[in-house]
């Protein structure tokens, strides 16, 4: 059972680009990924697009799926409409390298200068810990985290004003809180979060975790507890006053 | 030599899952400057996949554990064809590997006394894996990616190693290309750790991703190593099969550990029927049995027969199929929804819950999964020092999948991310070691494997997508899951033809992030592997584990412990027999009695 589709895809680079049209034989289950890579093999060789895992594992295949921040690989071409031309673009927040390919490394810098992880002494005498299933559970959701980036792509901090000098957006936010809120971390990341971070930037509109691929609650969970974290370090004037008495 | 970049470092890792990043913490912890080459983005590699869990006889969940069973389990699993001596170290050291994980933040899932939790596994007599969910690759992968990052190691992201140095005997560099530019890298280096992982892009039904072209195998070869056991093939028995667009990705064995069951069309649990001689006794016998053990009952019960080696379920799958006993889009029937309530399965098999949601419209928690065998991992590799891991090439070391001996003729699941932690840390801490004395490279070799790299630019050829769909064809046919004489030698003589089309294969477009020339280089990786699993197969007149003839379809007393090793003698690939020295007698016993 196959079935002709029509998909526009973003081909071009950095400085110049151009929506083109493939057609393309679309069988049962296919996903937008599969006929991304049918045009590839039998009609453009030098099409870019990045993957991996195919299986909504790994994050590599993200991009706007007629506009919205997408799996490739996570998306059936049976959601939309037989007569409907499906546009594939690149993700918008980050420069393009070529067709559906960005530079995401910004991504990888900005996660390397986030403080590392430092646990407490170890809990028992062969140098082990003990942590129990409900403390893990909570930075176990944020280490769902697929680096997809497409939460980056859709926050409108990144997005629509640019702010990659100023803030480190939901996706490192989401990876500092993994260590935040790890049982045994004893490293301090606030004062991080809000200078260089820039997690005042975030105003919670939410739509980081709309788009989310594993589901993460990236603004509940993540985000707001963060910056109630940062709040009490750097405006409770009770905490204020307890740090200036013990250093 | 202009038109590329030249760096020099004391060890090169090439491959970034979790052998080369942990071989890439451990050089650099021996204070070595080093470069981890990925092919892909930090963090994307294999491992990511990786769902059930890591094997270590941590005892947490059973306290008779201990690294003796653990080692017992990886040779009868192997089915005795292991080099002992790392499967001894490996059920030695993956202990203090989970644990030193820990250290670095991963945070696996718990037992109720607060300390890492365990589950069953195929071939593991007691629940062993520790494990995060069903996404432990992930968190292992991110743990590693973040001491990585902040251990001073150079990563090299989306790069591509085409080709080794070796001057006078000895490693001298590798030369790569990065994907963005197209443009060439020179990393010299007198130790060089290949965690390239497995092969199995040489089949259409696969669990692996494009990145598994073998490159590592075949790097090695080029450069005169002995590559070992490349027969032996694991086809995991759990792959998606409906629909086509997603067939051969992989169904976590843990969904068999936590209580799911196989049937066939009749609604029979086949694998009551398959039990193998040397585990009689092992296995439940009852489905009665078989769920009082999943219930938790674990001290007067045996274990379910799904829980075999993964060699053993597949070719039970494979027969049940052939025999007409299959699913209507030729599989068999994974059920859980049956054994577990739907939120203890939303829980412990969260993205299998997804996949199958998401990918097929299946709901597991209410009906069974249509699974069959997918092409997982090569048992076969590099071969290597058990205590170093280093090459018969002095300076290239091979660590995780694409080092060869480990898993002998069958690897346990969740042995893998053990191995890789374990051997991944050996090869880093010889590689640091073996640094200095790099040799120079002679301009002239590369240049010559700089326009090598290039050529298919200069050809009005072949589409190189259709010469690897073809290669695929060939490989699935003729040296899948059941090989005999005549088939292999079909696979030898379409390979030969495919080397031709390969050669001549032509590219458009430019060399910035050009899909199409990527694949042309990794077309000659994919030709040496295939044709080395061919060559192997046919000389092994056996079946053991991962490797099945149909013309011979029992073990041979008189092959046990005998490798089949590869190796390139001037264009042609030589194939010979090398016994492996005899197991000591307290090893033997070891292994007969137990504990």
């Amino acid at each position: 059972m196959s079935e002709t589709r029509r998909l526009r895809l973003f081909r071009g680079t950095r400085e110049r680009g151009e929506l083109k049209e493939y057609q393309v034989a679309a069988g049962e289950g296919m996903v937008v990924l599969d006929a991304v890579h049918a045009i590839q093999a039998e009609q453009a060789p030098d099409l870019a697009v990045r993957w991996n895992c195919k299986a909504g594992k790994c994050g590599s295949c993200s991009a706007e799926i007629n506009g919205k921040p997408r799996l490739m690989c996570m998306t059936r071409m049976s959601d939309y409409p037989a007569d409907e031309t499906i546009t594939v673009t690149p993700m918008k927040a980050f420069p393009v390298i070529k067709d559906l390919v960005t530079d995401v490394s910004w991504n990888y810098e900005v996660n390397k200068r986030i403080p590392a992880f430092k646990p407490r002494k170890p809990d028992a005498p062969d140098g082990t810990w003990r942590m129990y299933q409900f403390e893990v559970e909570r930075p176990q959701e944020f280490r769902k985290c697929i680096e997809c980036f497409l939460c980056q792509d859709v926050c409108h901090v990144l997005r629509a004003h640019d702010k990659h000098q100023e803030f480190m957006g939901p996706a490192m936010l989401v990876r500092a809180a993994v260590y935040e809120m790890h049982p045994l971390d004893v490293a301090d990341r606030s004062e991080h979060l809000r200078q260089e971070g820039g997690i005042g930037y975030c105003n919670i509109t939410k739509c980081c975790t709309e788009v989310c691929p594993e589901s993460i609650m990236i603004t509940d969970n993540a985000i707001i507890p963060l910056k109630e974290r940062v709040a009490d370090r750097n405006y409770d004037p009770l905490q204020w006053l307890w740090r200036k008495l013990t250093g | 030599m202009s038109d590329i970049r030249s760096l020099s470092y004391d060890v090169v890792v090439i491959g970034a899952g979790g052998a080369g990043l942990r071989a890439a913490i451990e050089a650099s912890a021996q204070k070595a400057k080093v470069a981890l080459v990925c092919k892909s983005l930090l963090g994307k590699a294999h491992t990511v996949m990786a769902e059930g869990g890591a094997a270590a006889a941590l005892g947490n969940v059973m306290g008779e554990d201990n690294w003796r069973v653990h080692f017992r389990d990886t040779m009868r699993g192997g089915k005795m064809h292991n080099n002992w001596r790392m499967a001894q170290i490996h059920a030695q050291e993956a202990p203090d590997r989970i644990h030193e994980l820990e250290a670095w933040g991963a945070l696996f899932d718990r037992t109720p006394d607060g300390r890492i939790n365990q589950r069953p596994f195929g071939g593991h007599t007691y629940s062993r894996l520790a494990h995060v969910g069903d996404r432990t690759g992930l968190e292992m992968i991110r743990v590693l990616q973040d001491k990585g990052v902040h251990s001073g190691i150079d990563v090299h992201m989306e790069c591509t190693i085409v080709r080794l140095f070796v001057v006078g005997g000895r490693v001298a560099g590798a030369l790569g290309y990065f994907r963005e530019t197209g443009r060439f890298v020179l990393l010299r280096a007198g130790a060089i750790v290949l965690a390239t992982g497995g092969i199995g892009k040489a089949w259409q039904v696969t669990s692996n991703s494009w990145e598994y072209t073998g490159d590592g195998h075949a790097l090695a070869y080029d450069a005169g190593a002995e590559l070992i056991d490349m027969e032996f093939v694991q086809f995991h028995p759990t792959g998606m099969v409906w629909p086509p667009s997603v067939r051969g990705i992989l169904v976590t064995e843990g969904v068999r550990g936590e209580g799911g069951v196989l049937k066939n069309s009749a609604g029979e649990r086949f694998m009551f029927r398959y039990m193998p001689d040397m585990f009689k006794g092992d296995f439940a016998e009852t489905e009665l049995e078989s769920d009082a053990w999943v219930k938790g009952d674990r001290k007067k019960n045996r274990r379910p027969p799904e829980l075999l080696t993964r060699d053993v379920v597949a070719k039970a799958i494979t027969k049940e199929i052939a025999e007409g006993r299959g699913s209507p889009h030729g599989g068999v029937f994974l059920d859980i929804a049956s054994k577990q309530n739907p939120e203890f399965i939303k829980k412990k098999l969260p993205s299998m819950y997804h996949q199958f949601k998401e990918l097929a419209h299946v709901d597991i928690t209410k009906d069974a999964m249509e699974i069959g065998p997918t092409t997982h991992y090569v048992m076969g590799g590099v071969k290597v020092d058990a205590e170093t891991q280093e090459s018969t090439v002095p300076g290239l070391f091979a660590a995780g999948e694409v080092g060869g001996g480990m898993h002998g003729a069958n690897r346990l699941g969740g042995n893998s991310l053990s191995d890789l932690l374990v051997f991944g840390r050996r090869a880093g801490l010889h590689a640091a070691a073996k640094r200095g004395g790099a040799p120079a490279i002679p301009d002239a070799e590369v240049e010559a494997s700089m326009r090598d790299a290039l050529a298919p630019f200069e050809r009005d050829g072949e589409n190189p997508f259709a010469v690897q769909s073809a290669l695929q064809a060939v490989m699935q046919r003729n040296a899948g899951i059941i090989r005999d004489k005549a088939g292999l030698e079909v696979a030898l003589a379409e390979l030969d033809k495919l080397k031709g089309r390969a050669s001549s294969v032509g590219i458009t477009g430019s060399r910035e992030y050009n899909p199409g020339w990527h694949t042309a280089i990794d077309l000659l990786s994919l030709l040496v592997v295939a044709e080395a699993t061919a060559r192997a197969a046919l000389e092994r007149t056996e079946s053991r584990g991962g490797h099945t003839r149909s013309d011979y379809p029992d073990s041979d007393e008189r092959q046990t412990r005998e490798h089949i090793v590869i190796k390139k003698e001037g264009d042609r690939m030589a194939v010979r027999r090398e016994a492996q020295p005899p197991l000591p007698a307290d090893v033997m016993k070891l292994i007969q009695e137990g504990a």
